[in-house]
């Protein structure tokens, strides 16, 4: 029966090839256009570390005064912590694992004769970094606590930037020269070696990072970097009045990403109690004048929200897109009701011959299916064109709009549930046609 | 033209014609919405720098070696790149130009009350300013291809390294905004530095770096500050030459620059079109993007007029032919389809004006769109009242030439 009702639905298709062909068109237009969006959407708010990101966690002070007023289109100083809180939470171990952070920019020279000296971006950490996100390593291994507080000249080289340096020799044990610009290398020696490892998005970058496109080539200890006054490359925000101290260790400038892991549900809750409890603290000596209660534990998802990573006219285009689909969708019900309808006698002899009601319904229904495939094909192609047009333009997240698997059979099957959606009205309608009346007239 | 029998056919294909007048409806609410963002973007994408936009390129150069001398090394580069043909003039500055987004901002008050006031509070208050700061060596003012309007350029003598500068020339915009209907040369700046900074002269035009709010964009400020103060290894030259020579000229220039210091890291280099593209990219974009829409969805519109019409026609060849056999013209029958299509759009009209009112308002709400201007809308229903009149041409051509004969046969 079901192949019979196929053969129908393609005489009858063809019947009206390109009435036919329209819907398709329609149908594939709007299912192309929202699978583009929806894909680059789906890129877009991918877990950075799946499987360990549900215990990761942002503490959030706000140290800033109260008459501090937000200038527009800046970054919000209290989204980054000022080294005396960030050393606080560091000291306290309220957590499983805690590490605060800065991105930096550096000049590297290297020693091999053909190279010329050339910048390179990583990370300033502590020792927490690499075991709380699950930095995967190649030969040796991370820096302990015990560096940080010495302030050890220690390295972690990324896979690639190993490889330009020291070609297939193992480069852990050797030397690399690090620096400013302008002013004299450090050596730092170099005790890991990890795969290239970029989370997509870069959840721990500040601000002022591209979230979907850089990547950290070094590791090396926070505290080293204060020493040595390393650049750092993220936002650096003041308020009130310096006192001539240097703005790496200031009270009044933030300029740190703070990570913390907590494994359970009242470790969580108790971590955020910490921090209300610190702000008060603060608070009661004066360095805080905003309440307590502004403290604020987020989690890595919630985080990435109030980072805002998505840009408004990304979410702008979904919502064109799915409008457009949803005219498209209105566009196929009205021409298939017009279709079916027309067909009114056809039906009425099929009624005759007793075919039941649901028999009617299941017959439109698959010729609605049929255009929907076609459609969902044609979107296909049509997506593929979309994602392939997003993926030349020079935006931090262009080059990751592609498809996966899941993504191409969920748009084949938006297409057919879509067209289904909207066969149902037109072939309800036509199951109803009475017979009799039908039968007369012809 | 009589509609009492448009309307009751119409109530007969009650469903359908609903359809079609929903999908007119969201159609004009997107398509309004959808051409308000576009004539927004694009004016957004217009916006005036002040600059010789077409004749200028930007080179970064960073330097590797310590202890070099910033200004010495400065000085010699200038010279060998004011030596390439075609290179018209040439200065050194930190990188800042408009529409750059290398920026630095800088609160400014027109008296040292407010300044006081503005130190105590911590904000910049009412009377005070955060203009965007451009800084370069001599001869920023012609390279950029500035228009002072007012006062002079830079003496040599002004020029300060590390210091804070004694002269600014400020642009028209913040002039006003600091000293309204006064004559701003002469007038004192006050940014928290040891002396106040005077005001030398006025460029009618210049954009900041970034835009921040509209109205303040043009609030800009000019030091006779040299490059390679605190910022020691970093230098962008910005060369001026004809719009025709910037590629060779950049090329010439990485190749120069090399030359007289090849430990340095030298950028490819960019005319500033190229910059400012980049700024505008997403908006451009959203731009092509937007058009695409507004005509698929329109494209999408028409093709459910055109079908739809066509099935009617089929529908009623046989009331058409009794029609024409009891004496109506072909223009009556071309006529009451068009009549029918024009009932129908304007029923989808009526509804996606208040749509579209509503979307707007949301759209507000989430995006920071500005309110939709009311005059959209009948210009929206114009549009869709056009091309349901050309959808359903066809189809209304198709019926007027069925013949009266039609009405004898039966089906």
């Amino acid at each position: 029966m079901f192949g019979y009702y196929i053969d129908l639905a393609w005489r009858s298709l063809k019947r009206t090839p390109v009435l036919t062909a329209l819907m398709v068109l329609a149908i594939g237009l709007g299912i192309g256009a929202s699978m583009t969006m929806i894909t680059v959407l789906h890129v877009m708010t991918e877990d950075p570390l799946p499987g360990r990101s549900a215990h990761l966690y942002v503490p959030h002070l706000d140290p800033l005064p109260v008459t501090y007023q937000q200038p527009e289109n800046a970054p919000e100083p209290n989204d980054s912590l000022t080294w005396p809180d960030a050393m606080a939470l560091l000291r306290a171990h309220r957590a499983t694992r805690q590490a605060a952070m800065a991105g930096g920019t550096l000049l590297v020279t290297p020693q091999r004769a053909n190279l010329q000296p050339f910048d390179i971006n990583g990370r300033y950490a502590t020792s927490d970094f690499f075991a709380m996100f699950g930095v995967p390593f190649m030969a040796g291994s991370g820096w302990t606590a015990g560096d940080d507080v010495t302030h050890a000249h220690v390295v972690v080289l990324a896979e690639s930037l190993a490889r330009k340096l020291f070609g297939d020799a193992n480069p852990v044990g050797q030397t690399v020269e690090l620096g400013n610009n302008g002013s004299a290398p450090n050596e730092f020696r170099v005790i890991g070696v990890t795969r290239d490892w970029a989370p997509r998005p870069m959840f721990y970058e500040d601000s002022a990072g591209k979230p979907y496109s850089d990547a950290d080539e070094f590791f090396l200890p926070l505290t080293a970097s204060i020493d040595l006054k390393l650049d750092f490359n993220g936002n650096f925000m003041g308020w009130g009045r310096g006192s001539g101290e240097s703005w790496r260790t200031s009270p009044r400038i933030s300029w740190l990403q703070f990570w913390v892991q907590l494994d359970t549900p009242e470790q969580v809750k108790a971590y955020h109690q910490f921090l209300v409890d610190y702000s008060a603290e603060q608070k009661a000596l004066g360095r805080f004048q905003r309440p307590a209660t502004n403290a604020k534990l987020y989690s890595m998802m919630g985080w990435l929200a109030h980072e805002n990573l998505v840009p408004d006219d990304v979410r702008l285009q979904f919502w064109l897109a799915i409008g457009f689909l949803g005219v498209a969708m209105l566009n196929i019900v009205a021409l298939l009701l017009a279709k079916f309808l027309r067909r009114s006698s056809e039906i009425s002899v099929r009624r005759a011959m007793g075919a039941r009601k649901r028999d009617i319904f299941v017959q439109f229904g698959i010729e609605s299916a049929l255009i929907g495939v076609a459609g969902g094909l044609l979107g296909l192609g049509i997506a593929q064109i979309g994602l392939w047009s997003i993926r030349q333009r020079p935006d931090d997240y262009a080059h990751l709009a592609s498809m996966d698997p899941s993504m191409l059979i969920g748009t084949v099957l938006l297409a057919i549930v879509a067209s289904v959606l909207a066969g149902l009205l037109p072939a309800w309608r036509a199951c109803r046609v009475p017979p009799a009346l039908q039968l007369k007239t012809l | 033209m009589e509609i009492r029998p448009i309307l009751a056919t119409l109530h007969k294909h009650k469903l359908t014609a609903i359809l079609l007048t929903l999908q007119v409806a969201f159609t004009c609410a997107i398509v309004c919405n959808v051409a308000f963002m576009i004539i927004h973007r694009a004016q957004r994408v217009s916006i005036r720098t002040g600059i010789a936009e077409n004749q200028l390129s930007v080179i970064r150069v960073e330097g590797t070696r310590q202890g070099a001398n910033p200004q010495a090394q400065h000085a010699e580069d200038l010279g060998a790149l004011r030596a390439i043909p075609g290179v018209e003039s040439v200065v050194a500055t930190d990188g800042s130009l408009p529409l750059s987004q290398n920026s630095s901002f800088y609160g400014v008050c027109p008296t040292q009350q407010a300044l006081e006031r503005a130190m105590q509070v911590q904000s910049l208050g009412a009377a005070c300013v955060q203009p965007g700061v451009y800084v370069g060596s001599p001869g920023l003012i012609a390279t950029l291809g500035l228009d002072l309007v007012d006062g002079r350029d830079f003496r040599a003598d002004e020029f300060v390294q590390d210091d804070d500068p004694p002269v600014a020339i400020i642009s028209q915009a913040l002039a006003q905004r600091l000293y309204p209907g006064q004559n701003p040369l002469g007038k004192e700046l006050y940014t928290g530095a040891k002396n106040p900074i005077r005001v030398i002269g006025v460029v009618k035009t210049l954009l900041a770096a970034r835009l921040r709010t509209p109205g303040t964009d043009d609030y800009t400020m000019i030091y006779p500050q040299l490059p390679g103060g605190r910022m020691s290894a970093l230098v962008y030259y910005v060369l001026r030459s004809a719009p025709q020579d910037r590629e060779r000229v950049l090329k010439a220039a990485r190749a120069t620059l090399l030359k007289v210091d090849p430990s340095r890291i030298v950028g490819k280099g960019q005319t500033y079109s190229q910059i400012r593209a980049r700024y505008f990219q997403r908006d451009t974009t959203m731009i092509g993007l937007l058009i695409a829409s507004a005509l698929g969805l329109l494209f999408v519109t028409a093709l459910g007029i055109t079908g739809l019409a066509n099935f009617w026609v089929q529908q009623r060849t046989r009331s058409i032919g009794i029609r024409r056999a009891l004496g109506a013209t072909r223009g009556n029958i071309l006529h009451y389809f068009q009549t029918e299509n024009f009932l129908i759009v304007t029923g989808g009209v009526v509804l996606g004006v208040v749509l579209a009112i509503g979307l707007n308002l949301l759209l507000m709400k989430h995006y920071e769109l500005p309110r939709l201007p009311l005059w959209y809308l009948p210009i929206g229903a114009v549009v869709l009242w056009l091309l349901g009149q050309l959808a359903v041409l066809s189809p209304a051509l198709r019926a007027s030439n069925v013949p009266p004969v039609v009405a004898t046969r039966s089906v």
